[in-house]
């Protein structure tokens, strides 16, 4: 990946489809709000023709169109299948694809799992029928109607890959790689000014994570279930690492130039912006013995989309076995689909250990906090996504 | 039709039009203004209430869709919340040392290009003050960021006297932001001091006084209504930044971080709008004190 990303390619769609085909009812309905029940959107039950164009809001590295590097394109052979033309914006944290969201300008978007019962409880995406993608047989079963791709057994969109959210570290300030968190928590303090940390509230979760090992006494079973007391003791962590922060990061081009220039030397990063430094950067990742936080990404459909069919098209491309090969293995992540390790380079299923069910049932996906509690207790209520944007507001003072 | 029977007919139409316009006041004073009120109006005035209203209404906490129930909550949170005291007084604490900066730097440049410089130089001083506002506001800023790098060029520059780069963070802020708004300042201060008449300075020197008595009995008080209107664009542009103190503050914030992860990551649209009102307060009670300096009056 190179700088050239920093010219973001516009998300503007610049001409609208003509018709929806009328088999889609996709009208969108008020919602009731708090819990991520079904919304009385309807999935679609056939494909029709399909539109000319089709929008998609992705992270950065999922929607290549060669503007990057002209050698990474898995946009044009789609566009030349499908007749529809793609546009397509990114973003950097799930909170402002959020936002893009609710604009409602896009048919397509790559959703975390922090993210999409967001979207699914605000109405802004409508179930999909896997029955109309092909392609989903093939994803690796593990990763199939998840709490964060399903609701009551209905799926909502198309697992796209998973990975993790790594320890980056400067080999010259750590001789050996670092085997806990710690250097970013508790011993932090020993590069003042040039630690960095991941700038969203769901960062929250790596402190729980962290303190679900090093403070077994708070009895966390889950870093995206924490009780009052709980939450209070994972910002008094991140309180202390506010002090020893140079940076918060979301922008990814700036964390990787903040590691090359040295001004950042420890801190959470992923795969991808690893793979998009220098080669001659001296930064290396790992996985530190806490374990790690990570995602589990889902494409899904937007509920006002005028273009249903060619995002049908889309979900169905891009969970094929070579395209989803093409773009974890670019953006650095373990593919969702069976098929994928047969086209990525050697090597790289092993490294991200695509497949692996076990590997995979040991990250813990982003998922969004809500009042009630994910690790199962009833006798307390859980903190949900608002009150930890409250509290990382406050962290970072 | 001949072109020259066409412009006949447009001259003959122009020419009832502008006699019809003579004649009715009221028209041509509704025509004049309607475009630039419409704007006022609904551009500037209607998008200002629709924030002042938006702070009183609330959000659903997990889809974050705005409901209009009426509330103060989001005020009174603004209000007492110890998060917005320390930022707010961060962020006016940046204004102000930017401003003294800028004024600090302005001041003999200014009064150099005005009083000091030939013709001719002060033409090519006007073109220097003014040639970092062709360039894009980011770029000036990714432009520091990469200066106060731990291997940019700063460290570069200091590091044989002993010296560090302060490196990203509040100082870092503050040279950027001088940097970004110190032609805002100089302008004003140099065309204050075009209009000191050169003869008071003479009499002045002339009656026995030195150099910094002119300075501070002639100049200084001459020269007051520049040096505010100087100071409003700098504190009030820096009060509302909130991408210099993210691209070179390191982990620090400002009001407008605030409103900026409110409207972005939070999706609390009514919190932003009660944060967005504290620099309107505050921009107003500076106009305030201004006005009551009555420096806004020779403005």
């Amino acid at each position: 990946m190179n700088r050239s990303m920093t010219l973001r390619r516009s998300g503007v769609v610049i001409a609208l489809a003509v018709a929806t085909v009328a088999s889609f009812t996709l009208t969108a309905c008020g919602t009731s709000a708090g819990n991520p029940s079904s919304t009385g959107l309807k999935q679609a039950t056939k494909l029709g023709k399909n539109e000319k164009t089709v929008s998609i809001l992705a992270w950065p590295g999922y929607v290549e169109d060669g503007s990057n590097d002209p050698k990474v394109n898995w946009v044009k052979p789609f566009e030349d299948q499908t007749g529809c033309q793609v546009t397509s914006k990114v973003y950097g944290t799930s909170d402002e694809a959020f936002s893009l969201m609710k604009s409602s300008n896009y048919d397509v978007v790559a959703a975390s799992g922090d993210l999409t019962l967001r979207l699914i409880a605000s109405g802004q995406v409508a179930p999909v029928n896997t029955k109309l993608i092909p392609s989903y047989k093939n994803v690796y079963p593990f990763l199939k109607l998840k709490a964060w791709n399903s609701v009551d057994g209905q799926s909502y969109g198309i697992p796209h890959g998973y990975g993790a959210n790594l320890l980056a570290y400067n080999t010259k300030d750590f001789a050996t790689a670092p085997t806990s968190w710690d250097v970013v928590f508790d011993k932090s303090s020993a590069n003042k000014g040039k630690v960095t940390a991941y700038d969203s509230p769901i960062y929250i979760a790596d402190a729980a994570m962290y303190l679900m090992a090093h403070q077994p006494d708070l009895g966390i079973k889950n870093p995206y279930a924490l009780d009052t007391k709980q939450l209070a003791a994972a910002v008094t962590l991140l309180k202390g690492q506010r002090a020893n922060i140079g940076e918060y990061w979301s922008d990814y081009l700036k964390t990787t130039q903040s590691f090359e220039t040295g001004d950042t030397v420890v801190g959470t990063t992923w795969q991808v912006i690893k793979n998009s430094m220098s080669a001659k950067t001296p930064v290396d990742v790992t996985v530190p013995s806490e374990g790690v936080t990570g995602w589990s990404d889902t494409w899904m459909i937007g509920a006002k989309s005028k273009s249903p069919n060619c995002a049908y098209a889309w979900l169905n491309y891009i969970a094929s076995p070579k395209v989803n090969a093409q773009a974890t293995e670019y953006f650095g992540e373990a593919p969702s689909n069976s098929e994928a390790c047969k086209y990525v380079s050697a090597g790289d299923c092993e490294a991200y250990h695509a497949g692996d069910a076990d590997y995979a049932s040991k990250i813990w996906y982003w998922t969004t906090p809500i009042a009630k509690c994910l690790d199962g207790r009833t006798n307390v209520k859980c903190t949900d996504y608002s009150q930890w944007t409250t509290a990382w507001q406050e962290i970072k003072g | 039709m001949s072109t020259e029977s066409a412009e006949k007919m447009t001259n003959g139409s122009s020419h009832r039009a502008s006699v019809f316009l003579h004649n009715h006041v009221r028209v041509r004073l509704a025509l004049l203004l309607s475009a630039p009120l419409f704007w006022l109006v609904l551009v500037y005035i209607a998008a200002l209430v629709a924030l002042l209203v938006t702070a009183f209404w609330t959000v659903d906490s997990f889809t974050g869709i705005v409901r209009t129930d009426w509330t103060l909550d989001n005020v009174i949170t603004v209000l007492t919340g110890s998060l917005y005291q320390a930022v707010t007084l961060r962020t006016v604490g940046i204004a102000l040392l930017v401003t003294v900066v800028d004024i600090v730097i302005a001041l003999p440049i200014a009064f150099f290009m005005a009083k000091v410089a030939s013709a001719r130089l002060q033409r090519v001083l006007v073109i220097a003050v003014l040639m970092p506002l062709w360039a894009s506001y980011l770029v000036k800023a990714y432009a520091w960021r990469s200066v106060l790098s731990h291997d940019g060029i700063f460290q570069w520059i200091v590091q044989p006297f002993g010296g560090n780069t302060p490196g990203y963070g509040l100082p870092g802020a503050i040279i950027a932001l001088s940097y970004l708004w110190l032609p805002y300042v100089i302008l004003p201060i140099y065309a204050g001091l075009e209009r000191v008449p050169n003869s008071l300075l003479e009499a002045s020197g002339d009656l026995g006084a030195s150099t910094w008595r002119t300075l501070r009995l002639i100049v200084l008080p001459l020269l007051w209504p520049a040096i505010i209107a100087g100071s409003i664009f700098s504190f009030s542009l820096t009060l509302g930044d909130y991408i210099t103190i993210n691209i070179v503050g390191g982990a620090n914030q400002m009001l407008g971080n605030l409103v900026f992860t409110n409207v972005g990551a939070a999706n609390n649209l009514p919190l932003a709008s009660a944060i967005a009102l504290i620099p309107i307060l505050i921009i107003f009670v500076y106009l305030t004190v201004v006005r009551r300096t009555g420096a806004l009056n020779s403005l």
